[in-house]
């Protein structure tokens, strides 16, 4: 469980995903990617297998949030994990398609 | 979070597409060009004791290579109106020392030698950030870092510098752009000041979308046509002026022809009806958008979308079709609300004062602290109202309401009844001292060429179509009006002229 702060960028220790957190919740959290805890530095340790029950993958560009609503991630690096908080899955979200405006 | 990691993700995705093209010369950089080049240049600053990285030049290459550059190396970095007198720019760059200031050739010179600042040259910064040395350390990501900081326009006293984070910023582009969005044949034609938010949002909302960028960096409606033509602009963004003066270009045409161009957003000042009507009508397959906002809100904080301006044409409803005046309703995790002079939220149809709250609002001024209150709503000081839907109508700055007899009155209102004037072309109203009313209603009038019409005719023009009190005491006839570059009206100006 690690008390996560927005702004902060985190990389998968299964696959190339990373984030960055858009919101943080208030609680410690334990954020995971393939099963496996999100870290700051993934340095040159081995890569570890991708839990297939959380292996639904993410995208670049795409934003990720908690059931609650209190986490909210961004995808920088598209990668095979899915992420998840204290064990359940987040839910990409939708974003309005606007005009553009400048 | 910092904005180079838009720009990081752009590169990773498309990194040979063209991210900016230079119209003066055909000068470009690709995303993985300009992220390399922003880093190369970052690895010689974050070390180098600079606290800011000011731009005093027209728009370049260097424009969006100075953003990015200042972000990875963690300096605020200061965009400077080039148009202020040597003695204006002086003062401003004192404010932001010690400054790595990047300027053009003739005013090299003059900056290099003033104390805590060190100048280089744009051909310099661009050939320095291509053939840098040295890997750059990673870039800062607190998300209360500054990003940029904008003086304001000045229109009253002293410039003030808004203060932009990193935070404000991504909100923003995060909230409003889909990352990746952009078809890669599209293409955005870049007009506004590089010392204009609206400069700002471009690079940064088009660098997310993966659309390249042509700049035009002194517009003149026949450039801007040409460039439009010849580089299939498919987007562009025009102030009012800018529109109007294009619509004056294509005088006596059906239409533009300028198939590609699949959207034109506008915003930054007032748009007159009978432009965006003439508009619509010279671009018909042009999707049309009017965007709000201001400095202090990153940007767009509301917009009019093309279906709304479509619909708002058609309708023979009066409270629709008015909407095409309007400027739409607030962006998704922005909130709007009317306020009177005590700070009670008006409801529908009331004009007050508008507030604005959001992650992309910052409100807050160096050295001044922020304007927002402990709930976080900013007073942007524009007054206004929004209808039963919650469209929102711009009415001038709150400043500019006009009190006769303790009537309070809006400048914009005695507007629109006179540019609606055939012979009228252009029309600002302000409020004069006066003896027995505390103040009176008076006109500066623009006629359009080819007409003529009297002071007499336009009172009684007036008086047929609001209420009498509004009627102008005084009618001046000028040549022109007094616009900023970005197509707000100097009232201030106005009120000089008429008030003696």
């Amino acid at each position: 469980m690690v008390q996560l702060k927005t702004g902060a960028r985190l990389k998968s220790v299964v696959c190339d995903g990373e984030v960055m957190v858009v919101a943080a919740p208030a609680e410690a959290v334990e954020l995971t990617c393939g099963g496996a805890p999100m870290v700051v530095n993934a340095g040159d340790s081995e890569r570890l297998a991708v839990d297939p029950e959380h292996a639904v993958g993410i995208r670049i560009g795409k934003r990720y949030v908690s059931q609650g609503g209190d986490l909210e991630v961004l995808c920088v690096k598209s990668g095979e994990g899915g992420l998840a908080a204290n064990g359940s899955l987040l839910l990409q979200k939708d974003t309005k398609q606007l005009p553009k405006t400048d | 979070m910092n904005v180079m990691m838009l720009l990081e993700m752009a590169s990773a995705t498309f990194p040979d597409r063209v991210a900016f093209i230079d119209s003066s010369d055909g000068s470009s950089l690709t995303y993985e060009q300009l992220f390399r080049a922003a880093g190369q240049r970052a690895a010689g600053l974050q070390t180098a004791g600079h606290s800011r990285m000011a731009m005093l030049d027209v728009t370049s290459l260097a424009t969006p290579l100075g953003l990015f550059t200042s972000a990875w190396a963690g300096l605020p970095y200061v965009p400077l109106n080039y148009r202020l007198t040597a003695a204006e720019i002086r003062a401003l760059l004192q404010r932001v020392t010690p400054a790595y200031l990047v300027t053009d050739a003739e005013r090299h010179g003059e900056f290099h030698g003033l104390a805590d600042v060190v100048a280089t040259t744009r051909t310099q910064f661009l050939d320095d950030a291509h053939h840098g040395d040295g890997e750059a350390d990673a870039w800062p990501m607190d998300p209360d870092d500054i990003a940029v900081l904008l003086f304001t326009s000045g229109t009253t006293g002293a410039p003030k510098a808004a203060v932009l984070r990193h935070k404000h910023l991504v909100s923003y582009i995060l909230g409003s752009v889909e990352f990746a969005s952009a078809d890669e044949h599209e293409a955005a034609l870049v007009t506004v000041p590089p010392y204009h938010v609206a400069g700002i949002a471009a690079i940064l909302s088009s660098v997310y979308a993966g659309r390249r960028v042509v700049q035009l960096s002194a517009f003149t409606p026949q450039a801007w046509l040409e460039v439009a033509r010849r580089e299939a602009i498919t987007s562009a963004f025009l102030v009012p002026t800018m529109l109007a003066r294009i619509i004056e270009a294509l005088e006596g045409q059906h239409t533009a022809d300028l198939p590609a161009l699949a959207s034109v957003s506008y915003g930054g000042g007032k748009m007159p009806l009978p432009v965006i009507e003439r508009a619509m009508a010279l671009f018909p397959d042009t999707a049309f958008t009017n965007a709000y906002g201001l400095t202090e809100t990153s940007s767009t904080i509301s917009l009019l979308g093309p279906d709304e301006h479509r619909a708002a044409a058609a309708s023979s409803d009066p409270a629709i079709r008015r909407r095409l005046a309007s400027v739409g309703q607030a962006l998704p995790g922005v909130e709007i609300q009317i306020r009177d002079d005590t700070g009670r939220v008006l409801g529908a149809n009331q004009r007050g004062e508008i507030y604005v709250r959001g992650e992309q609002v910052s409100g807050e001024y160096e050295g001044r602290g922020h304007m927002t209150d402990a709930a976080g709503w900013f007073p942007t000081r524009d007054a206004g109202s929004t209808d039963d839907e919650g469209y929102l109508f711009l009415e001038g700055r709150a400043d500019d309401v006009i009190v006769r007899g303790g009537e309070n009155m809006s400048p914009g209102e005695i507007e629109d009844v006179l540019i609606a004037h055939a012979a009228v072309r252009d029309a600002a109203v302000v409020g004069v001292a006066d003896e027995q009313w505390g103040e009176a209603v008076a006109a500066a009038v623009v006629v359009n060429a080819g007409h003529t019409v009297d002071a007499t005719e336009l009172q009684a023009w007036v008086k047929a179509h609001i209420r009498s009190s509004r009627v102008p005491q005084v009618v001046v006839f000028v040549d022109e009006l007094p616009y900023t570059e970005t197509g707000k009206l100097l009232r201030r100006v106005v009120r000089e002229w008429l008030g003696s």
